[in-house]
């Protein structure tokens, strides 16, 4: 059977590519702030926290892990990462067209791998079938909303 | 010598960073995949009832954990070494474990296809950095 997604499962798919990259810059640059962190100056990480850059990171991230967590609820693992790794491209396109920033071929090379392997799993099946999943648990909320 | 030994810790820090956001990965979609189809059970119990379930689902939570401490750890491996380093070279590992992973642990049907996908991913997020 062929599992193909509705436009709402697309939406999802397109927050977890948003919400990892820009997720990710922000901590970054939040890290860069802070300073170098050792083995015996973990304190850091605590006082990380209470990075502006670091706290919108960790915002977009609590976003990403929300939507991802949804879409492994009906898509296979190894269909949602490939599928999701457009971002990278997003953020290299954002810096050339927006921050101006110069592209070597290499990135322009990497930037058509990532999309011919969006591509790829585009356009397969988005989940191996094991047969019924069994929800008990499940049937007995909706025994208890029943009441 | 010094170089050698700072490379091999960097390295080392990456493949841990890389392993944990592996088995976070693949206990979260193990944990998911039990669950089903979370729209479905927000129709039928509520957002409330949703996250009661997903909660509730010890894979999820062993896996959140190991993304949790994931988190730290990556971290940790930014202030040690470059990000155009540690984060295309975590993310390539992780792409190739996870789609390894998802064939050994949770049976996957990874075909020809997607392990194209995972392949081109994983050089494409390196040449990104060069």
């Amino acid at each position: 059977m062929q599992h193909r997604l509705k436009p709402s499962q697309y939406a999802v798919l397109i927050a977890i590519m948003l919400t990892a990259s820009v997720g990710d810059s922000l901590l970054a640059r939040g890290m860069v702030q802070v300073g170098h962190v050792d083995i015996h100056h973990l304190g850091l990480l605590w006082h990380a926290l209470f990075n502006p850059y670091v706290d919108a990171g960790i915002i977009l991230l609590i976003g990403f892990f929300s939507c991802y967590t949804t879409a492994l609820s009906w898509a296979d693992l190894s269909f949602v990462m490939p599928a999701t790794a457009f971002g990278y491209v997003v953020i290299a396109l954002l810096g050339r067209f927006w921050l101006h920033e110069q592209l070597s071929l290499s990135r322009w090379l990497g930037i058509a791998l990532i999309v011919c392997a969006v591509g790829f799993v585009a356009g397969g099946p988005s989940r191996t079938e094991h047969g019924e999943p069994v929800h008990p648990e499940l049937d007995q909320m909706d025994a208890g909303a029943g009441r | 010598m010094l170089h050698s030994a700072d490379m091999l810790k960097v390295w080392g820090v990456i493949a841990f960073v890389a392993a944990f956001a592996v088995a976070g990965e693949v206990l979260i979609a193990s944990g998911m995949r039990d669950l089903g189809d979370l729209d479905h059970i927000r129709a039928r119990v509520g957002l409330f009832g949703t996250i009661r379930a997903v909660l509730s689902n010890v894979k999820f939570v062993i896996g959140a954990l190991c993304m949790a401490f994931n988190f730290f750890a990556m971290l940790f491996a930014l202030s040690i070494a470059d990000l155009s380093l540690a984060g295309p070279a975590i993310a390539s590992i992780t792409y190739i474990g996870n789609a390894i992973a998802a064939k050994l642990v949770l049976g996957e049907r990874v075909d020809q296809r997607r392990w194209l996908a995972t392949a081109f991913v994983a050089v494409g997020v390196a040449l990104l950095t060069r």
